[in-house]
């Protein structure tokens, strides 16, 4: 049993799985409880990560890591999993759909993202990506009778293929010329004499183009906006979320542990992906009138700025892009949160931007979140989104990267603007057909909660969460 | 005073007025936003009596660490602050009033948003810490931004927008800046950074990326053009607080930033300063001479009025920085009361065009004195507090450049030819429409707002001492710090021929004593 004490909470997900399965498998009407016992699941996981599993260091020969940037990432991936779950709760309500395979689902992804942010060799990474993006394709094309839903599992699937493809080739490279599929083991290679092999700079570029990808970074973003726009709403807030963060992690990972030595090797490509993904997500938003789609490129333009972290590299860095991650999160899914507000009056979702024209006149409270969330997304003080942002340029100034932070920087202006765009919609607009007044203390307190985490009493947060997130940050 | 937190206390007052505001009521809302704007200029008030004029340079200190490597909570207030910090409290309670019967649509957000403005003014002067100075600064965009944006006119999108990003443009430079200026120093405290020297090469890139803000905010020829739209469509207690506190806090930042931590910078970008504010002088005097909307013109007119804010700052003397700092606050109470005055006759005829107007002075003779006081305030009248700030100003430059001081004086006779012929326009000659001619006079609220500023504008302008004792250490500390870095006058004064001259007055007045004899 110590043996596996580090990966408890995989083990408290991957086998709740399994035994919910079975539960929907043979228990009819079973759907409601699992929901609960899959988010009790996720909770009781997020515990079990004291201890062991943040502080055994590299378990299993070296292949796995259960430390503190893993333990970090781990509870991001869960709480997003459950507040997913939570989501989905008012969303299928009225759907026959709802099925109790939902959160098994779910559980399944958050349990291969959790792979994904502690694996330290190559197969085990890739096996935690495949076990997250399975998933993940069957819950984009959840509503199978949607047609832009099975339009999006299949686009996402099909592009997700070929992506794996791509990074299935950059790891056969980095295996061929290094010797070894463990972190530690290419590290040794790229410092060696053959830190300038080519075949390990094409190992090198074609990963990280097959994590590009996954975290959806600019060129390689193009699948983003119509899965994000196909999927269910929940299912897309745990894209948003949960799984991006821990695509994010793994690139960290990758890039600081791995590929350590290489680093002006890869400082190139993250710098341009940085700085293509805020360009391309800020201009790529203005003639959207699709809310989903819109934050779809909002989550590609702040992937662009936690990159900028990651460029930077070393405990700096990557404390920057934990401390992003975490703010980005909490930002992405408060706005998701309120896009499940949106309905009409027979109780449709409704998507269309226009939709929330005079939002502050019919519903106040939810205009005002909606508008703390986009201010904060664009990263205007007092909000707390602010934070994490010059977090990550403060990251690149210390490492010489002043350039890359000032065009970053100046990038926000430019995104700013469709930020405001939502936000001249609700306020200055004259009212549409007024949103149902759904009943969902739960979800509206879940909105009320990342609203104040991004208000200016975030500030408060400073301290402990960088602690925090310094203390995740320092195993590079 | 000893351990009361009064700056926070005036920071949360209206914050916690704002919340309240948006669970009330339109009336209740008004009352509730002029209890606390009228709480907090007591609580000012008491921060003036308290203040020592001579002693320690920062005071009310408080400082909250927040755990973090930097950002801390900490305030504290020189003279040169708390000046601005008096200025922002006195004009929002007269804000408030301005919108008591103007507004009639959401106005609890209105008042919140006020609020919420307010707060954020004085966390600005107060911020002791550089990125908490930055969240003040940049936070204030927001409210504006709602409204322009909601109460605004008919091209108030456009005009929040560009406000907006134009604001934020500039504003992001300075933060990439900052952040460096904190990784070289090793700390954000605003006082140990106004005593650190940087190297002149960073000082450079720093200066340039401050200057990027503070112009904009200024608003410096050319990035001034967000400004005439923003005023033009905000209500008129937007464009109060916009020309009277908002544009202050570019000249704050050239005081308490741009100078005293990179002399070297300043003194190496002053012919871009002043040639600048020369072309902003001219320039805009003209433009505003041809304008036919009263907020346009009074907005064109703040332009100009700042160039000799950068003027008299970037002298690098004595005169120039008092009267760079007595023509800001002159110009927040006049430039205020200006827009006022139009808000006042836009409220009864609901058009901005001169051209409707005319012979006020004969059927609202109170409302033509009041602003005949403030067309000649604005124009620099002596005895008015338009006239002590320019003239200092003026003659600060005069020290340094003798062109920046030849174009500077251009402006006053420019500014007074467009103030007076905007005057003459709307209160002499015959009433040009129906309407104009049976406008009422001012009512009771109209001179109460009117009457308060009114009165500190002749103070200030026949006893400026009260308003330049507080600040005088300041400006002291301030020269001592850029020293160093002063340019030599162009203009060279000597001190006539006394070699030749004083044999001859000697043999003068030898030949006087013998003739004594």
């Amino acid at each position: 049993m110590l043996y596996l004490a580090p990966i408890l909470p995989e083990a408290i997900v991957g086998l709740g799985a399994i035994a919910l399965m079975m539960v929907a498998a043979f228990v009819r009407r079973g759907s409601i409880w699992t929901h609960w016992v899959a988010i009790a699941l996720l909770l009781a996981a997020c515990v079990a990560l004291v201890g062991a599993p943040q502080e055994a260091g590299r378990v299993f020969g070296g292949m796995y890591a259960a430390d503190g940037f893993a333990a970090f990432g781990k509870v991001i991936i869960f709480l997003s999993a459950a507040v997913a779950i939570v989501m989905a709760h008012n969303w299928f309500e009225r759907d026959y759909e709802h099925g109790a395979e939902y959160p098994v689902l779910i559980l399944l992804s958050a349990l291969g993202a959790a792979v994904m942010v502690s694996a330290t060799d190559l197969m085990m990474l890739y096996v935690g990506l495949e076990l997250q993006s399975l998933s993940a394709y069957v819950l984009a094309s959840y509503r199978r009778h949607d047609e832009r839903s099975a339009e999006a599992g299949l686009k996402y699937f099909v592009l997700g293929g070929l992506a794996s493809g791509i990074l299935l080739y950059g790891i056969s490279l980095l295996y061929g010329f290094s010797g070894t599929t463990g972190f530690t083991g290419i590290a040794v290679a790229f410092a060696g004499e053959e830190a300038t092999s080519i075949g390990l700079t094409f190992g090198l570029v074609f990963t990280l183009a097959g994590i590009a990808f996954k975290i959806a970074a600019v060129p390689f973003h193009m699948w983003t906006p119509d899965v994000y726009e196909g999927a269910p709403t929940p299912v897309t807030a745990f894209f948003a979320a949960g799984q991006k963060v821990a695509a994010i992690l793994l690139a960290t990972r990758i890039c600081l542990d791995a590929m350590a030595p290489a680093l002006d090797a890869w400082r190139q490509i993250v710098i341009f992906a940085a700085l293509a993904s805020i360009i391309l997500g800020a201009v790529a938003a203005y003639g959207q009138t699709n809310v989903k789609r819109l934050l779809a490129y909002s989550s590609i333009n702040n992937v662009g700025f936690a990159l900028v972290g990651l460029a930077a590299g070393g405990e700096a860095g990557a404390q920057a892009v934990l401390f992003y991650s975490a703010i980005y999160v909490v930002m992405t899914l408060g706005a998701f949160l309120c896009v499940l507000r949106m309905r009409d009056a027979d109780g449709r979702p409704v998507e269309s931007l226009a939709s929330l024209s005079g939002l502050s006149q019919t519903r106040p409270a939810l205009a005002a979140a909606i508008a703390i969330f986009m201010f904060s997304l664009a990263g205007i003080p007092p909000l707390f989104g602010f934070w994490p942002k010059l977090m990550v340029f403060n990251a690149a100034v210390d490492a010489g990267l002043q350039l890359l932070a000032l065009a970053a920087a100046a990038a926000t202006v430019i995104g700013a603007y469709y930020y405001l765009k939502v936000v001249k919609i609700m306020y200055f607009d004259e009212p549409a057909a007024p949103f149902l007044r759904p009943r969902s203390p739960l979800e509206t307190g879940l909105i009320a909660l990342a609203a104040l985490i991004v208000s200016p009493l975030g500030y408060l947060l400073i301290g402990p969460l960088g602690r925090l997130s310094a203390n995740a940050a320092s195993v590079f | 005073m000893e351990g009361f937190p009064i700056l926070t206390v005036l920071i949360a007052v209206p914050l916690l007025a704002a919340l309240a505001c948006l669970f009330v009521r339109a009336e209740g809302a008004r009352w509730t936003a002029l209890g606390a704007t009228l709480l907090n200029l007591a609580l000012g008030v008491l921060l003036w009596a308290n203040y020592q004029p001579g002693g320690p340079q920062w005071q009310f200190q408080e400082e909250v660490r927040l755990g973090g490597d930097y950002l801390n909570w900490q305030l504290g207030i020189d003279g040169i602050a708390l000046m601005l910090i008096l200025l922002s409290v006195f004009l929002m309670p007269i804000c408030i009033g301005a919108s008591w019967r103007a507004i009639e649509r959401r106005v609890p957000e209105y008042m919140a948003a006020f609020l919420l403005m307010e707060a954020l003014m004085i966390g600005v002067f107060a911020a002791q810490d550089l990125l908490l100075f930055y969240i003040f600064f940049e936070g204030g965009l927001i409210p504006m931004y709602l409204i322009i944006g909601i109460w605004g006119g008919a091209e108030r999108i456009k005009a929040s927008y560009k406000f907006f990003l134009y604001t934020l443009f500039g504003s992001v430079l300075m933060l990439i800046a900052m952040l460096v200026m904190i990784g070289e120093a090793g700390t954000g405290y605003i006082p140990a950074l106004m005593a650190y020297d940087f190297a002149p090469g960073l000082q450079t890139w720093l200066w340039l990326a401050f200057f990027a803000s503070f112009a904009v905010k200024m608003p410096m020829w050319p990035v001034h053009t967000w400004l005439p739209d923003a005023h033009v469509q905000a209500p008129t207690a937007g464009s109060v607080i916009l020309a009277g506190v908002l544009l202050k806090m570019g000249g704050y930042g050239f005081i308490r930033f741009s100078l005293p931590m990179f002399p070297e910078a300043s003194n190496q970008f002053l012919p871009l300063v002043f040639i600048l504010s020369s072309v902003a002088i001219v320039y805009t005097s003209l433009v505003a001479l041809v304008q036919r909307d009263m907020k346009k013109l009074i907005a064109y007119s703040s332009v100009a009025h700042m160039a000799f804010v950068t003027f008299g700052l970037f002298a690098f003397n004595r005169q120039g920085i008092e009267g760079a700092l007595i023509v800001m606050l002159s110009h927040g109470l006049v430039s205020g009361a200006l827009f006022l005055c139009v808000g006042v006759i836009y409220d009864r005829m609901h058009t901005r065009e001169i051209e409707r107007y005319g012979g006020l002075a004969n059927n609202m003779p109170g409302y033509a004195l009041l602003f005949l006081l403030f067309t000649m305030a604005a124009v620099g009248l002596p005895g008015t507090s338009g006239f002590v700030g320019e003239f200092l100003a003026m003659m600060g430059t005069y020290a340094v450049s003798t062109w920046g001081a030849i174009f500077a004086t251009t402006g006053i006779i420019l500014g007074a030819a467009y103030m007076l012929y905007l005057y003459w326009r709307i209160s002499y000659g015959a009433a040009r429409t129906e309407e104009a001619r049976t406008m009422p006079d001012l009512n009771r609220r109209e001179w109460a707002l009117l009457a308060p500023i009114a009165a500190v504008v002749l103070w200030m302008g026949i006893y400026p001492e009260s308003f330049m004792a507080p600040m005088r250490k300041d400006v002291g500390l301030l020269l001592a710090r850029i020293e160093r870095a002063a340019p030599a006058g162009d203009s060279r004064p000597t001190p006539g021929n006394p070699a030749a001259a004083a044999p001859a007055h000697a043999a003068a007045a030898h030949g006087g004593a013998e003739a004594a004899h």
